[in-house]
């Protein structure tokens, strides 16, 4: 029993960090807004540059081969800065799920190529225009399109970096990948990895209030000594607190495919992007009216929050899977960290 | 990251399990606040945990303890939970005292009170609060003035849990003439000391669990000052972070909770309000979440780290899901809820009991209120 990250797991997120840090500020993304883009290609360029495409790929498919738990911190610091490019969905779910059908495909071989996933989940595809290639599902079989052989109907979000879209595709022209798609734990990565997402959202709508409040003055003192803004903020921090270890114990559960994983990945969507929208919406209420407004940066915050809320299963969903495993699996305080096959 | 248990870990859980299977008693004891006759059977049970050497796991051998690692105490109190073994009497010595103790106490001072502790012989109150400082607790005007090899003891503490029935308190006094931080010690006496005053306070519940406590001139040795004269503050906000961080609500109270609701909402479902399942498996996500917390500060505590001020978080987190959880389970009960135990028609688990016990929690250790600004401030970097 070791709950902590090693030094290479930091190393990875900090490597992921520095390089948003520097890439990803807000003043890029207002540019990229009114410049209609979804995807910044020299930034796509040196995330692939860096390698963090290639964590959870494979090795026989020429990745990293490294874990959920690295990846998620990973997603983290892209939610951090509302990162618009998909390296979540395509390096954490699609590429992975492509790999596992055709480890020789030559996609693979380009890290530059974003692969944008159809979900039966999920009634939208998101980035399926600039994706290389669409993995599409019927019938639990996995086929796979370029966006050029399907039709794409774009539906606008509230997020202005998520280009979403009905496709609407004919087997014809697209290649079967197989019957073998494990599209369970395609939804598992992505809701793990959407949580960690979730995080960062929360964590910089936290620390932007904050930031504020420390500046901000009202009655003769900054706003941040007031009592009332203090417990906004400081009850959006304990909801990221008791968020995080449930992202990373799901993470590190995923490989095991039962009900118990199921549940704690279930478990971390929801209250990561809970503790999300928490904090956004403390973070515009700490911002006054400011906070309503188009200039100050909290929204899209909010706008990521909410779009990864209902996607990738709702929250409905996910509660159910949850009581699933809470209904029909003995329950406990030595049950932590049980696994189904414990109880076989 | 190795979220499994070792088999030498899965070896000791066994062997709690085993021992506690056979000396649990079958019958739930009288409350300890209820009566003196609670109380001493209370006591009772802390000595036999201590034939078994599981008075205090993670106090080193020489103290009474057995020196286990923190991973170990949590598999301990997983099992204790899970037997329904009784709640700890000498939780205020043993969660509280004994770490700050092991901390700061001279070899001496440990030789004299932590083996009684573990064994139940001395139970301890706490004498912080008093009615002018509670959660300012730096307000104490409580004095000591040390006079030959003795102290003697002046004031007025409150709200001092377990204190009508308990052998010994620790509380913070002041040197006459500081102020606020300054010149506090941390002090201890015998409640039966010439001097000492014990008055009952019933809580919500009617048990006596609270008492003010008037000292006039009680003399005790210098001996059973903790660290250095005017070091009080700085050993008491230690106190305070095993208190909050980690020590005071394992996470297995609220694990064996959220398991008795997911039963009653079983038993329930077909006549309640389906939209409290959702409550149901809320408070069993809760309840897991705090124990993932825990584990993951265990585990970081063991790899060298310190907690901080990240342990305010744990309280306003446990007491807040504790009444959310009792609450769901009043009202999955609907009209049963509002009857106590003795009732004819009451439930087998006494709900409103522990509802009310919950709403204590974000009072006591320091309130809600004031944890969330040891957050904005010392987590978040908010101006005082």
């Amino acid at each position: 029993m070791d709950f902590t990250l090693n030094e290479e797991q930091l190393m990875f997120a900090e490597t992921a960090r520095s390089l948003f840090a520097d890439s990803c500020t807000p003043d890029h993304w207002r540019k990229m807004m009114e410049a209609g883009q979804a995807i910044d290609p020299a930034r796509w360029a040196s995330i692939v540059e860096t390698g963090l495409t290639l964590v959870l790929l494979p090795e026989s498919a020429g990745g990293i081969g490294l874990s959920e738990v690295d990846f998620a911190l990973i997603a983290q610091e892209a939610g951090y800065v509302a990162l618009p490019e998909p390296l979540v969905e395509s390096a954490g779910v699609a590429a992975p799920m492509l790999a596992s059908l055709a480890p020789e495909h030559e996609l693979l071989g380009d890290p530059m190529a974003a692969i944008a996933i159809a979900h039966p989940l999920n009634p939208f595809v998101a980035n399926a225009d600039s994706a290389a290639a669409i993995i599409l599902h019927d019938g639990g079989e996995a086929f796979l399109a370029t966006p050029d052989q399907v039709t794409l109907v774009a539906q606008s979000s509230i997020d202005p970096f998520r280009r979403l879209f009905r496709v609407e595709w004919n087997k014809a022209n697209a290649t079967s990948l197989g019957k073998g798609a494990d599209w369970d734990l395609a939804l598992d990565r992505a809701s793990v990895f959407n949580a960690a997402m979730g995080l960062g959202l929360a964590q910089r709508a936290v620390d932007l209030a904050v930031d504020y409040a420390k500046d901000r003055q009202q009655f003769g003192k900054p706003i941040g000594s007031y009592q009332a803004v203090k417990h906004h903020l400081a009850s959006a921090q304990v909801a990221i607190e008791f968020a995080r270890p449930v992202v990373m114990a799901a993470a590190a559960d995923i490989g095991h495919r039962d009900a118990q994983a199921r549940a704690r990945v279930s478990h971390a969507k929801l209250v990561a992007l809970e503790a999300a929208d928490k904090a956004a919406r403390a973070s515009i209420q700490v911002h006054g009216a400011m906070g309503y407004s188009w200039e100050v940066d909290v929204h899209l915050f909010l706008k990521r929050a909410l779009a990864l809320t209902q996607s990738w299963g709702t929250p409905a969903f996910h509660r159910a899977r949850i009581a699933d495993r809470l209904f029909n699996q003995p329950a406990g305080p030595d049950q932590t960290f049980a696994r189904e096959s414990d109880h076989a | 990251m190795d979220l499994t248990y070792t088999p030498e870990q899965q070896a000791f859980r066994a062997e709690v399990r085993a021992w506690l299977t056979a000396h649990v008693p079958a019958q739930p004891l009288e409350h300890f606040d209820a009566t003196r006759e609670g109380f001493e059977a209370h006591r009772q049970w802390e000595k036999t945990l201590k034939s078994g050497d599981w008075g205090m796991v993670t106090w080193p051998v020489e103290y009474g303890g057995r020196g286990l690692d923190l991973i170990q105490w949590l598999i301990f109190e997983e099992e204790y939970y899970r037997a329904g073994a009784p709640g700890r009497v000498n939780q205020n010595g043993i969660f509280l005292l004994g770490p700050t103790l092991i901390e700061f106490g001279t070899h001496e001072q440990k030789q004299r009170f932590l083996p009684s502790m573990a064994s139940g012989e001395e139970i301890w109150a706490q004498a912080w609060s008093e009615p002018q400082a509670g959660s300012d607790l730096a307000g104490v005007r409580a004095t000591c003035v040390q006079d030959g090899d003795d102290y003697v003891l002046n004031g007025h503490k409150i709200w001092s849990s377990r204190a009508v029935f308990a052998d010994w308190a620790f509380g913070l006094f002041r040197t006459p003439g500081t102020e606020r931080h300054k010149g506090l010690s941390l002090i201890f006496f015998p409640l039966d000391a010439p001097g000492v005053t014990v008055n009952a306070i019933k809580k919500i519940n009617g048990h006596v669990g609270f008492a003010e406590i008037f000292l006039e001139n009680v003399r005790v040795p210098a001996f059973n000052r903790l660290g250095d004269e005017g070091q009080g503050w700085h050993i008491c906000m230690a106190t305070a972070g095993f208190e909050r961080g980690l020590m005071l609500r394992s996470p297995a109270r609220y694990q064996v909770a959220a398991k008795k609701l997911a039963e009653l909402w079983t038993a329930h479902k077909n006549s309640a309000d389906p939209a409290l399942e959702a409550d149901v498996v809320r408070a069993h996500m809760n309840a897991d979440a705090y124990a993932l917390n825990i584990y993951q500060t265990a585990s970081r505590l063991m790899a060298g780290a310190k907690i901080g001020p990240e342990a305010s978080t744990n309280k306003i987190f446990w007491s807040e899901l504790d009444i959310h959880l009792t609450q769901t389970a009043l009202a999955i009960l609907g009209p049963v809820a509002e009857l106590t135990h003795d009732a004819p028609d009451a439930a087998p688990v006494d709900w409103i009991d522990d509802y009310i016990f919950a709403l204590a929690g974000p009072i006591y250790a320091g309130s809600n209120e004031i944890q969330r600004n040891i957050i904005a401030e010392r987590m978040l970097g908010l101006p005082r």
